[in-house]
C-alpha cells in the first residue's frame, strides 16, 4: 500500500487484506472515473505465481500489474530504466529480504514464470516489505492478466487520484452505490493491519509475547530487587535501629526500584534501537520502527514490575525487627 | 543538672508462647550515670542483649519503665521513638553493619542526613567526627578497605555524629583482636566518655573489665549485683 502511492484504493466489499483480492468487472473502473471530483483511476493487478527456479526448484512471487499507460504506483529503480518494462516479458525485481529467494538476479536475468519466459529489466527498493515472505514482482497489468491464470475478472484494485481532499467524501459516496468499497490509504493500512491481528494467530502471538515479556520481566525483576533487599536486610535493621523511619525506608526503596527500572527502561529502549538500526543494515527496508506509544507502554510496564518488586520489598523491610540486629 | 542519664525500673521481657514461653529480662532495675562507662556482663543466653535493646528504645518491654533522663522510652509513640533513637542514643554494632557501597565519611553522615541536614552539610559535620576518632585521611576510602580496628572507629563515629546522651556498644570487641579490642575501648573511655554522655557496653570479654566503671552481672534474665570495674 505504501509502495504504491495511491490516495484512495477501490475494490470489492469482501477484501480484507491484499492477499484476498476479488477481482472486480472492467466497467466500474470507466464508472470510477467518471465520478466528479476524480482526476483519474488506474487498475492495479495483484497476485501470485510460481517461479521456476534454475534449480528446478519453484518459488512462489507476489505479482503486482501496473497500469499500462500510466505505470502508476511503479516503484524507485536502483538499476534500469522503468520503461523497459514495456519490452518483451520485461519484469522489476524488489531488492528487498525476499530477493536472495529468486537467486539474487541481475539485470537481464532469464526466470520462468507459470511457462511463460520472463526476464529482470530493473531492480527496485521500496519503503516497505510485502506481508507474505515472497518476492516481488512488477509488471504491466496486460502482461501480469496475460501470464498469471484468473478469473473472469482480472482488476483487482482501482488506484483512484482525487481532484483535492474535499473531493474524497463524495467519490466515497458514489463509489459505494456502485456497491463497492472505497478507502484511504491509511484506511487500507488499517483494514490490513486489524485483519491480521484479529483473524490470524499474529495478535495473539504478538500479545502472548507482550504478556510473557511482562510476566518474565516482572518475575526476575521482583526476584532479583527481593534477593536485593534480602542481601542487604540487616543495612535496613541498622538504619531502623539508628532512627530511620517506616516512611523514610518505603522511600528509599522505591526510589532504588524507580532508579533501577527507568536505567534498565533507558538500556532497553536503547539496545532495542541498536537492534533494528543492525538490521536495516542488513535488510534496509526492515520496517520496525519504536513509537511514542511503544515508549509509553513500556514505561508503564516498567514502572508498574519496579512498583511490584518495590511493593515486594517494602513489605519484607517494613517487618524487620532491629531486635534482630542486635541478636546477629 | 541531672546525673542520672538511664533509669530502668522492674523491666521485665517474655518470649515466646505456651510451653516455649520464656523470660528473657526478669524484674531488672538499675541506674546509669552520666560520664559512666557501664557494663553489663553475663555469659550467652543471660538477657543482657536483650535488655540493651529495651534501654535503647528498640525492643518493648512486657512490664517495667526506662526513662532517658526525663523522657520516658516506652511513652514514646513510634515516630517519637525513632526520633528518640536517633537524636539521644548512639548504636555501635558487633558487626559495625557499615555500608559497603558508601565511602567511610558518608557512612558517618547517615545520621545526620536522617535527621534532613543538608547532604554538603552533613559530609562536613562527618569529617570533623571522622577526626575525632583519627580517620579523616581515610575518608573517601570505603570501608572493606579499612581494618577491623578502623571500621569499628567508623562506626563509633557514626554513633558520634548525632552528639547521642547514651551510647550503646554491643560487644565492642568481638570482631576485633586482643590488642585492637583494649585499645578502641580505651579510645572510647578517653575519647569519647564525657560529662554529658553515659556509655553502655555489653560485653562478655573480660579483658576490657578494668576499663569499666561499673559492672552488672546478668544470668538467667536476673541482675546479680554490680561491682566497680577494677574489681570484676
Amino acid at each position: 500500500m505504501t509502495n504504491t502511492g495511491a490516495k484512495l484504493w477501490v475494490m470489492d466489499r469482501a477484501v480484507t487484506n491484499v492477499a484476498s483480492a476479488f477481482p472486480m468487472p472492467d466497467y466500474v473502473l470507466d464508472a470510477v472515473r467518471s465520478i466528479d471530483g476524480v482526476l483519474f483511476a488506474v487498475p492495479l493487478y495483484s497476485g501470485v505465481a510460481l517461479v521456476r527456479l534454475t534449480d528446478g526448484t519453484y518459488q512462489p512471487v507476489s505479482v503486482l500489474g501496473l497500469d499500462d499507460t500510466s505505470l502508476l504506483g511503479r516503484p524507485e529503480l536502483i538499476e534500469g530504466n522503468i520503461a523497459d518494462i514495456y519490452s518483451e516479458n520485461g519484469f522489476v525485481v524488489v531488492k528487498d529480504e525476499e530477493y536472495s529467494k529468486l537467486q539474487s538476479p541481475s539485470m537481464g536475468t532469464e526466470f520462468e514464470l507459470n511457462d511463460n519466459r520472463g526476464v529482470i529489466v530493473g531492480i527496485a527498493k521500496v519503503p516497505a516489505s510485502g506481508l507474505f515472505g515472497i518476492p516481488t514482482l512488477y509488471t504491466t497489468f496486460s502482461r501480469a492478466t496475460q501470464y498469471i491464470p484468473s478469473m473472469r475478472y482480472t482488476m483487482s484494485f482501482i488506484l483512484v487520484e482525487p481532484r483535492d481532499a474535499s473531493s474524497i467524501p463524495h467519490i466515497q459516496e458514489e463509489v459505494r452505490h456502485l456497491g463497492y468499497d472505497v478507502i484511504t490509504e491509511q484506511g487500507l493500512i488499517d483494514r490490513i493491519a486489524n485483519w491480521y491481528m484479529r483473524h490470524t494467530g499474529m495478535g495473539t502471538n504478538l500479545l502472548m509475547m507482550t504478556a510473557i515479556s511482562f510476566i518474565v520481566g516482572l518475575s526476575i525483576s521482583g526476584q532479583t530487587f527481593y534477593t536485593f533487599v534480602l542481601e542487604n536486610l540487616d543495612k535496613f535493621g541498622a538504619l531502623k535501629a539508628i532512627g530511620a523511619k517506616g516512611h523514610e525506608l518505603v522511600g528509599m526503596i522505591f526510589f532504588q526500584a524507580g532508579i533501577t527500572g527507568l536505567a534498565g527502561y533507558g538500556l532497553g529502549i536503547g539496545l532495542c534501537t541498536v537492534l533494528i538500526a543492525v538490521a536495516r543494515l542488513w535488510m534496509p527496508d526492515y520496517a520496525s520502527i519504536v513509537t511514542f506509544g511503544n515508549l509509553g507502554l513500556a514505561l508503564g510496564m516498567v514502572l508498574i514490575i519496579s512498583g511490584f518488586s518495590g511493593y515486594i520489598a517494602v513489605r519484607k523491610v517494613l517487618r524487620i525487627d532491629p531486635y534482630d540486629i542486635f541478636r546477629g | 543538672m541531672e546525673s542520672v542519664a538511664i533509669r530502668a525500673e522492674g523491666i521485665t521481657k517474655w518470649f515466646g508462647q505456651g510451653d516455649a514461653r520464656m523470660c528473657a529480662v526478669r524484674d531488672v532495675t538499675f541506674e546509669a550515670h552520666f560520664r559512666e562507662m557501664l557494663y553489663i556482663v553475663g555469659p550467652s543466653g543471660s538477657g543482657k542483649t536483650t535488655l540493651l535493646s529495651i534501654i535503647s528504645g528498640i525492643l518493648r518491654p512486657d512490664e517495667g519503665t526506662v526513662r532517658v533522663e526525663n523522657t520516658d522510652v516506652w511513652a514514646l509513640k513510634e515516630s517519637a521513638l525513632a526520633d528518640f533513637r536517633l537524636n539521644r542514643i548512639g548504636f555501635v554494632f558487633q558487626d559495625f553493619h557499615l555500608f559497603p557501597n558508601l565511602t567511610t565519611v558518608e557512612n558517618v553522615a547517615i545520621p545526620l542526613i536522617l535527621k534532613r541536614r543538608d547532604w554538603g552539610d552533613a559530609i562536613r559535620e562527618a569529617a570533623k567526627v571522622l577526626d575525632v576518632v583519627g580517620l579523616q585521611a581515610r575518608a573517601d576510602l570505603s570501608p572493606a578497605r579499612l581494618s577491623g580496628g578502623e571500621q569499628q572507629r567508623v562506626a563509633i563515629a557514626r554513633a558520634l555524629a548525632s552528639s547521642p546522651d547514651v551510647m550503646i556498644f554491643d560487644e565492642p570487641t568481638a570482631s576485633l583482636d586482643g590488642d585492637t579490642g583494649k585499645k578502641i575501648v580505651e579510645f572510647v573511655k578517653n575519647e569519647v566518655l564525657s560529662e554529658r554522655r553515659c556509655i553502655v557496653v555489653v560485653t562478655h570479654d573480660n579483658r576490657i573489665y578494668d576499663f569499666a566503671d561499673r559492672i552488672l552481672h546478668m544470668e538467667d534474665g536476673q541482675l546479680l549485683g554490680g561491682t566497680g570495674g577494677a574489681d570484676a
